[in-house]
């Protein structure tokens, strides 16, 4: 079996290609810009299944949406078949996911709703959606509507929709999700067997997703997105028979590969257009600008408890996202907060405890707290700042507007809120500062007054 | 409910029979209706010589009461129109957003009744030597009780909508056209229904008030329910007031049947959530045009026509794709079109000013406003105390299912049914026990007003989790500490709202409730209610002006100190 399912055509024009693309959203007060995507090039070639793999924040939904046509790229040129697009992708078909489907039309009447927008008359339509909910094994249900349905056939019904209009390219917006590990597993498998089976009715597939597995199971070529900005890091070619084995050892080269690419940001991968990161020292930045991982300490505690239990204080993050049926998605920032406290470190996969580490994990909630707030003072310069600053206050408190104002210089509006209530959790498990949400206000907890030396 | 639960049963096992006969039935009487109490909107009419009369035979009642509801419907039919439109406009461009918006703010909190001198004296000069003049004054009355919720209700379910399925409305390069009607309008429709129904509840208040009215100088009588209850109460005949009374009752109850029960329940299929709804509404009316099979034929014949109509509509609505905006450009457009609007709104003002001051000077002014605190003074005690009776009544009936379900009709009957059809009982019963019409009139804005105050509470009351109810019992929590720290502060969002609709029913009253008569003997109060019904009755424009302005003021001034910040609390540490 070949790599590429359906018969390559002659036709070499990308199906969709992206060519030096950014995008910036202004900042609400207009005074700069916050860059989501740093200049960006991406082709889906005819016959092929990419997957674009990033972490929150990585902007590759906002990628895909520049590619599908739905939002304007601020730089940079998107091409459909070669032609630049203005307005949404007519050869492109999304599945969405939260599966997006019009609670009050029935099955067929969402899966004949993009038919109906080209249209496609009512006997025509009709034979081509029941066609189209054969084809994704919802017989039967033709007459339902979503409500009455689970969530592994709302996203049939989804794909249903999509494949109906015979898109050149089919666009999946991170479609299992939302569902069950079960369910997710076998939709994936039967989305593998058809398009394995030649008679796909799309050309290829664009696949976003943070779920490694899923893209190295199902993609030709995986790109790996950074984050602040999204940029493009590097691609993995899987070069594995389809229908890509679990079983097989070059498939678990491959996650484990993955798994280290995500988990280090600065490592760079073998391809040979990857830029090189820049390595080193970074030049002095505000301490605003060092972005606290989104994660509660609650989480982190639990996170080191549950590692310390093993041998030598180690994990390989494949085996912890399995065994917290957590996706890694959601782990990764955990990690990311234990590893800026100096609790862990993470190499090539696994996750090991530091010295530190395994004393948070083991001591007593009060010492816990004592070493949470000590690390942090040093390795989270936002808390660290929020503190000082309190300390030089006489009555030791201040308006929360104060420092959202000032995390609002380096985030957008969303992500400054984000970044002062992780900051405003972790100041309050190590007993550093209080917040009052009534009066909006910062203050230092008693046990904070007196400063630490700080380097 | 058992009878009908086993007709329901028997109607759906009839392959076609009962149940089309029934629905076809129905449609032929409701046209034939509709035709007959239609025409008579067409009767001539020049006044002062022509000019229709109300007979107080009882057997007029019910024609009275159908000639009513159709100007309701009517009125209904242009709100919904309006709300398409408007509410559509404002959350489609922000240019008109920025105007729009605002403006229906205002509207919301102007006082309707002070507006018929105006809107009364266009439409009959619209339409010379016919009745159609007054009939549109009286629908437009109505319209202006009805569209405004309405309007706001649509353009705040336009602004909400689910981003992933606008979004997939897009990708799929849905027109226009049919983005509306498949999406738009469903993701609003349960909010909208709603709206409209306590609207139109609402709105039989006006119907009432602008049947029969002096305006100019000029008595003008238009034939409705309303009219017979003024022609009653001049000619001081109970008997009749009575039977209005009670032929209102039903009428409200029939139309509820027949036309708000089953929209709500048909509504319901629109709700946004992906499970189905624990209790959904019922109505046995649409369970009957459900089982019928006329809906299917109906649908079949109608499809053709359908299906052309959209594809025109599509093909005139192109989706254009969202496009990267010139910061600079939109920038210098922004500015020039709110300078405008500026230019605009302050040139407008200053001409009411010029107008007010050039012609009852400075001294009426503040005349006025003093009245305006007077009504203020009134407005604050009724919802003070309206509240502390209705309030903890409302909470425990909610709390309480099974009392709930039979009272909650009730208190929304209750505020639908219009007060000023109880005010000549009112009246008679000052002029008898010598009550001082200036605290009579808080007495009778509060007929209206109270049982907003009192819905609402019954469903903060339904609101509280059983869990947190549990909690307060299992750790043995004294009656007035539950009260305290769980029961009034869940259910204080619901009181919130039941305040502000109150408080802008009972400004909206007082013009109707500050001065009333009973036959030959009118009782006037103190306030800004009575100087605006006095100055609608002598056709003086300028004192008009200034006291529908003056009311204006005093109702936005008090929303935005007081309503507003209650909302935000409401919202934020309130919130359930």
């Amino acid at each position: 079996m070949s790599t590429t399912a359906p018969a390559a055509q002659a036709n070499t024009t990308p199906l969709v290609a992206v060519q030096d693309c950014s995008k910036s959203f202004p900042h609400p007060e207009g005074k700069s810009q916050f860059t989501v995507l740093d200049r960006i090039d991406v082709t889906v070639s005819r016959g092929e299944v990419v997957a674009l793999l990033g972490r929150s924040g990585s902007g590759k939904s906002t990628l895909l949406r520049i590619m599908a046509g739905l939002i304007p790229a601020s730089s940079g040129a998107v091409l459909s078949d070669g032609k630049p697009l203005t307005g949404p992708n007519p050869d492109v078909a999304m599945v969405f996911q939260s599966f997006a489907l019009l609670p009050w039309l029935t099955v067929i009447e969402n899966v004949e709703l993009g038919l109906e927008a080209r249209g496609v008359g009512r006997v025509e339509r009709t034979k081509r959606a029941l066609k189209a909910v054969d084809l994704v094994g919802l017989d039967g249900f033709e007459s339902a509507y979503p409500k009455e349905l689970s969530g592994g056939m709302r996203q049939r019904v989804g794909f249903a929709r999509a494949l109906v209009v015979e898109p050149k390219v089919l666009f999946l917006d991170e479609p299992f999700s939302a569902l069950d590990v079960l369910t997710a597993e076998n939709l994936r498998g039967e989305l593998d067997d058809l398009w394995n089976g030649g008679n796909f009715p799309a050309q290829s597939i664009l696949l976003v997703t943070h779920n490694i597995e899923e893209a190295v199971f199902l993609a030709d070529r995986v790109i790996v997105l950074g984050a602040n900005p999204g940029r493009i890091r590097g691609e993995v070619k899987i070069e594995i028979p389809r229908s890509h084995n679990r079983n097989d050892e070059r498939f678990k080269k491959l996650v484990e590969h993955l798994y280290a690419i995500m988990t280090n940001p600065t490592m760079a991968i073998e391809a040979p257009s990857a830029p090189a990161a820049a390595g080193g020292k970074e030049p002095s930045k505000s301490p605003y600008a060092h972005a606290l991982p989104h994660a509660r300490a609650g989480a982190i505690s639990g996170l080191l408890e549950l590692i310390v239990e093993h041998e030598q204080s180690r994990l390989e993050l494949a085996k912890l996202s399995e065994r917290l049926l957590l996706p890694i998605d959601n782990l990764l920032p955990i990690l990311d907060a234990a590893a800026m406290l100096d609790f862990a470190a993470v190499n090539d996969g696994v996750v090991t405890l530091t010295e530190i580490g395994r004393d948070f994990a083991t001591a007593t909630i009060l010492r816990s707290k004592e070493l949470f707030g000590r690390q942090a003072l040093i390795h989270a310069p936002i808390v660290a700042t929020i503190t000082n600053t309190l300390r030089q206050k006489e009555d030791g408190s201040m308006r929360a507007d104060f420092f959202l104002d000032l995390l609002g210089d380096y985030y957008p509006k969303e992500e400054a809120r984000q970044q002062f209530e992780t900051a405003v959790d972790w100041g309050r498990y190590a007993e550093l500062y209080e917040f009052d949400s009534d009066e909006e206000r910062l203050s230092l907890s008693d046990g904070a007054r007196e400063p630490v030396a700080v380097d | 409910m058992q009878y009908l639960l086993q007709s329901r049963v028997a109607l759906r096992r009839l392959p076609f029979g009962l149940s089309d006969v029934a629905v076809i039935l129905g449609t032929l009487c409701l046209i034939a209706l509709i035709a007959k109490i239609g025409s008579g909107a067409l009767v001539s009419f020049a006044p002062p010589k022509n000019v229709p009369s109300v007979d107080l035979d009882a057997r007029n009642l019910p024609y009275y009461a159908a000639r009513s509801s159709l100007r309701m419907f009517i009125a209904l039919g242009a709100s919904f129109v309006f709300t398409f439109v408007y509410g559509y406009a404002a959350a489609r461009s922000k240019y008109a957003e920025r105007v729009l918006i605002p403006l229906l703010d205002i509207l919301q909190s102007v006082p309707v009744l002070g507006f018929l001198s105006i809107t009364v004296t266009g439409f009959i000069a619209l339409f010379p030597g016919s009745l159609l003049g007054l009939e549109c004054a009286s629908i437009f009355a109505i319209f202006t009780a009805q569209a405004w919720n309405m309007a706001f209700s649509f353009y705040q379910s336009l602004r909400t909508l689910p981003q992933d399925l606008s979004e997939a409305m897009a990708a799929y390069r849905l027109p226009l056209w049919q983005r509306f009607v498949r999406l738009e309008v469903p993701a609003g429709m349960i909010g909208l229904v709603w709206n409209a129904m306590m609207s139109f509840g609402g709105s039989w208040f006006f119907l009432a008030a602008s049947e029969a009215i002096s305006v100019l100088n000029q008595s003008y009588t238009l034939p409705g329910i309303g009219s017979y209850v003024a022609a009653a109460v001049a000619a001081q005949n109970m008997h009749a007031l009575g039977l209005a009374v009670l032929t209102m009752a039903i009428t409200i109850v029939v139309i509820d049947q027949l036309f708000w029960r089953p929209l709500v329940a048909w509504a319901d299929k629109f709700r946004l959530e992906q499970s189905a709804s624990a209790d959904p509404p019922q109505s046995w009316l649409y369970d009957l045009i459900r089982s019928s099979h006329v809906r299917q034929v109906i649908g079949r014949a109608w499809a053709p026509i359908g299906d052309t109509a959209t594809a025109a509509l599509s093909a005139m609505t192109p989706m254009h794709g969202e496009r990267a905006v010139d910061a600079k450009r939109s920038g210098v457009v922004d500015a020039a079109y709110n300078a405008f609007v500026i230019v605009v709104v302050v040139g407008l003002v200053g001409l009411g000013i010029h107008f007010i001051l050039t012609t009852v000077g400075f001294a009426e002014i503040g005349k006025v406003a003093l009245l305006g605190l007077t009504t203020f003074g009134r407005v604050a005690l009724l919802v003070i105390v309206c509240s502390l009776i209705w309030t903890p009544i409302g909470i425990t009936i909610g709390m309480k299912p099974r009392l709930m379900r039979i009272l909650q009709p009730i208190a929304l009957f209750c505020a639908s049914f219009p007060a000023n059809f109880i005010f000549p009982f009112a009246t008679l019963a000052f002029i008898k026990y010598h009550i001082s019409i200036n605290f009579g009139s808080i007495l009778l804005m509060a007929l209206g007003a109270q049982w907003y105050i009192l819905f609402n509470s019954i469903a903060g009351g339904a609101s509280i989790p059983t869990d947190l109810r549990e909690m307060t019992a299992d750790i043995g929590a004294t009656r007035s500490l539950r009260w305290k720290r769980l029961i009034l502060p869940a259910a204080f969002s619901s009181w919130v709202t039941g305040g502000i609709t109150a408080s802008g029913g009972a400004w909206n009253a007082s013009i109707v409730s500050e001065v009333v008569t009973w036959g030959q003997t009118t009782l006037v109060a103190s306030g800004l209610g009575a100087y605006i019904a006095d100055a609608t009755g002598k056709g003086d424009w300028p004192r008009i002006t200034l006291g529908v302005g003056m009311m204006s003021i005093y109702v936005v001034v008090v929303n935005r100190l007081v309503w507003r910040r209650l909302y935000a609390l409401a919202e934020t540490k309130y919130h359930l």
